[in-house]
């Protein structure tokens, strides 16, 4: 982290910087962090833009029509039957028209065929039947408690797993009236679903607070890195930079009293 | 015409496709082959779209100087400097050498990803507080639920000690015997449901893809 | 307002200022917590070790930046473990943004392979990657479930070039490599459903071995296809990220994150407690 060339700490810094935009909404919404906002719209769609070209049309249109003349519309390439897509593709265009935008639903058309086409055999195996499969195993008897209550091999563990999914699934089964035994079973569903639910939620704040830690780490080398040039080779970058936070800070006040008096 | 056409053309390819997966011929793995080919094109041809409308609505926020039409001007700059770039400066439009270019990198390592990981971080905060606040006592379904969502944010936990292992434990009971019943009859539900949209859709019972008139 | 009162409706932003400040100081204070192996995390690491020289494994990186907190560091521990093992690396992006997290890893541990080191006893020696010897990176197709299902057909098909322009044919290391038949196993880094597709679509029309690491939200939903045996391992979250970073002994962000993570837990669960006991206090107030 230490041997950070110049360059590649400038570009850190701009990081950071955009970083702490960002964290600024926490306060309030701000210029800072509509420009920041804004900024990552207008790139990531450029970007988008460029993948799409060089990762997309490239290779798998241009590429293989590249041998024909664009006079000829290219009908006489090797691989002449590309165009079809092409065109079914620029038919796509025409949804901005009012009067033109049906020609749209042609290739819309055919990729919603394709595409549940090829989801009705496999969702069916995979999510359905697979599922229902392996919760029809042998429960093993011999080892019902298996030594512990907190044991997922258990007898036990298996029996829960089996009804549990058969009473969860019928939490949501609405044809039969949830009465006598059935008001018990769809009690054990719901019981179920909410554990299930809090695991979620549980794996929900983990995975949400890593992403602010993943950014401490971020700026935090930065600092770092910043704070050894107090002393060494980044002296004058250090300088810029505490120089423009020092700027927000001053904005940012003079801000605040404004607020404050005109709410006076 | 404007409706029929595209209702039949969802059929026939609906129906090959589901035939192609029972039937793997030779020809029909062709026919296959050939379709999955040309949907990626299709594909590439509509997401363009988006960027289209992108552009679209930034302009007139210009034109008409909208509220904050600044900033559309910043988005904007953003879009065209990455494109300027992808095509290194022009040089090569044919061939990828931009997606190698210095400042293409630079403004995705250094603009684009701190930006977009701190917006999603920003989640902390909220889930954070929504905890707080939401997580109450106050039903055995509730408690439930708490439980369960502390003792998956404790098991890492090792400052319990003896009891701690008894946790570790607990949680991974948790997730693969009550979670893992809730979830597969999610997973169940979700796949019945999918299947039945899809042959809605095969069968024309649902257009609403096909949009209004 | 009495106290119980007052701990049931704090407001918003005191909460915000006690999370961040305790991970702040956390961060600032070196220690380390002990990671706890899960069976689920180990047989993912078991696998990929079991891989001999030469043999094929292919690594979507299907995360964009917002998911790389979580995913990023078990990309980067799978690969440095499969490059110094010399497997043959495909990666493969499902992600919008994906093509440059993928461009950012691959240069890092490029970078991190031209350094010997030693892993859990074994030193490797300096390496430098090549590419189209080493590893491939196919780019970037948009629809998943379509580009999965292509890939099963012919690597060909969804890519006729990688991302960086040059025909597969004429890649060395794709040379025999056609389809999902020549790869050992399949490890998706999922923010999303896109790893739904790669069960459904992928391991399910063409039986390849598939294991998930997936963010901290998908965490607890795709336990049922580990117990099925449609994927052989599961790594969820910073957690799962650690876990794989202390097995292969290569510790990086997760690990020293797992310790802010840690306290940060502690006081979202201190102010959950605080919010119970004023609610229980009080409703026995109101019920007496």
């Amino acid at each position: 982290m230490q041997e950070m060339s110049i360059g590649t700490f400038l570009w850190t810094t701009l990081g950071a910087f955009l970083t702490l935009c960002i964290f600024s909404f926490l306060y309030r919404d701000n210029p800072f962090y509509k420009l920041a906002e804004h900024l990552v719209v207008g790139v990531s769609a450029g970007y988008f833009v460029i993948i799409l070209w060089h990762n997309g049309l490239q290779p798998n249109l241009f590429n293989r029509l590249n041998d024909g003349n664009f006079y000829l519309l290219w009908l006489n390439s090797a691989a002449p039957w590309y165009m079809i897509p092409a065109l079914l593709g620029v038919m796509m265009w025409t949804r901005f028209s009012r009067k033109w935008s049906w020609i749209s639903r042609w290739p819309i058309a055919m990729y919603m065929g394709i595409a549940a086409g090829v989801a009705v055999p496999l969702e069916m195996k995979n999510r359905v039947n697979l599922q229902i499969y392996s919760a029809m195993t042998d429960i093993d008897w011999g080892n019902f408690f298996g030594g512990s209550l907190i044991n997922s091999a258990s007898g036990l563990s298996q029996l829960i797993i089996f009804l549990g999914t058969i009473a969860a699934l019928f939490y949501f089964f609405f044809s039969k009236e949830h009465t006598g035994v059935f008001k018990g079973l769809a009690r054990f569903g719901i019981w179920i679903l909410m554990v299930g639910f809090g695991a979620s939620f549980g794996y929900t704040v983990m995975g949400r607070i890593s992403l602010f830690v993943q950014r401490i780490q971020y700026v935090g080398d930065w600092t770092k890195v910043a704070w050894s040039g107090i002393s060494g080779t980044y002296t004058l970058v250090w300088f810029i930079t505490f120089g423009i936070f020092a700027l927000l800070a001053v904005y940012e006040f003079i801000q605040f009293m404004a607020r404050r008096k005109k709410e006076a | 015409m404007k409706r029929q056409i595209p209702l039949l053309l969802v059929l026939v390819f609906g129906i090959f496709m589901i035939f192609q997966y029972f039937v793997p011929h030779e020809s029909s793995e062709w026919i296959y082959e050939f379709f999955l080919d040309w949907i990626y094109i299709i594909g590439i041809f509509a997401l363009a779209l988006g960027i289209w409308s992108l552009i679209r609505v930034s302009y007139d926020k210009i034109k008409y100087k909208k509220p904050n039409w600044q900033y559309a001007v910043i988005t904007l700059a953003g879009l065209f400097a990455m494109i300027l770039f992808g095509f290194d400066y022009g040089r090569h439009f044919f061939s990828a050498e931009g997606l190698s270019n210095y400042m293409f990198r630079a403004f995705f390592d250094y603009i684009l990803i701190p930006i977009q990981a701190t917006m999603f971080s920003l989640l902390a905060f909220f889930i954070a507080s929504a905890a707080y606040r939401a997580f109450r006592a106050r039903s055995l379904l509730a408690t439930l639920l708490l439980v369960s969502a502390l003792v998956v944010m404790l098991r890492f936990n090792p400052y319990f000690g003896p009891i701690g292992p008894y946790l570790e434990q607990t949680a991974s009971w948790l997730l693969n015997v009550p979670n893992l019943a809730a979830k597969r009859a999610i997973i169940i539900g979700i796949g019945l449901g999918m299947v039945a949209t899809a042959l809605k859709v095969i069968l024309g019972i649902e257009r609403a893809y096909l949009g209004k008139d | 307002m009495n106290i119980f009162d007052r701990m049931m409706s704090l407001d918003r932003r005191w909460v915000f200022l006690f999370v961040a400040l305790v991970c702040v100081i956390t961060y600032l204070i070196p220690f380390s917590i002990k990671i706890n192996i899960t069976p689920e995390v180990k047989s993912i690491y078991d696998h990929v070790e079991s891989l001999k020289a030469g043999d094929y494994i292919l690594l979507a990186i299907d995360y964009d930046p917002n998911a790389l907190a979580e995913l990023h560091p078990m990309t980067y521990a799978i690969a440095e473990q499969a490059f110094r093992k010399e497997l043959k690396v495909i990666f493969v992006t499902l992600s919008q943004n994906g093509p440059g997290m993928a461009d950012q890893a691959i240069r890092d541990i490029s970078d991190s392979l031209r350094l010997e080191k030693t892993y859990n006893g074994i030193t490797y020696p300096a390496r430098q990657l090549i590419n189209g010897k080493d590893y491939v990176f196919l780019g970037y197709k948009p629809y998943p479930a379509l580009v999965i299902l292509g890939m099963g057909q012919n690597f060909r098909l969804p890519f006729p070039s990688d991302y960086y322009g040059t025909p597969l044919d004429s890649i060395p290391m794709m040379k025999g490599v056609l389809n999902y038949d020549q790869i050992k196993c399949v490890i998706d880094f999922a923010a999303g459903n896109v790893a739904d597709m790669w069960i459904s679509y992928g391991q399910g029309r063409y039986n390849f071995p598939l294991a998930l690491g997936m963010t901290g939200v998908m965490g607890a939903d795709y336990y049922p296809y580990l117990n099925s045996g449609q994927v052989f391992g599961l790594m969820g979250g910073l957690l799962g990220a650690a876990q794989y970073e202390s097995l292969a002994d290569n510790p990086g962000p997760a690990i020293d994150g797992m310790r802010i993570q840690l306290y940060a837990h502690i006081v979202i669960i201190l102010f959950i407690l605080m919010g119970n006991i004023g609610f229980l206090v009080t409703r026995r107030k109101k019920q007496v």
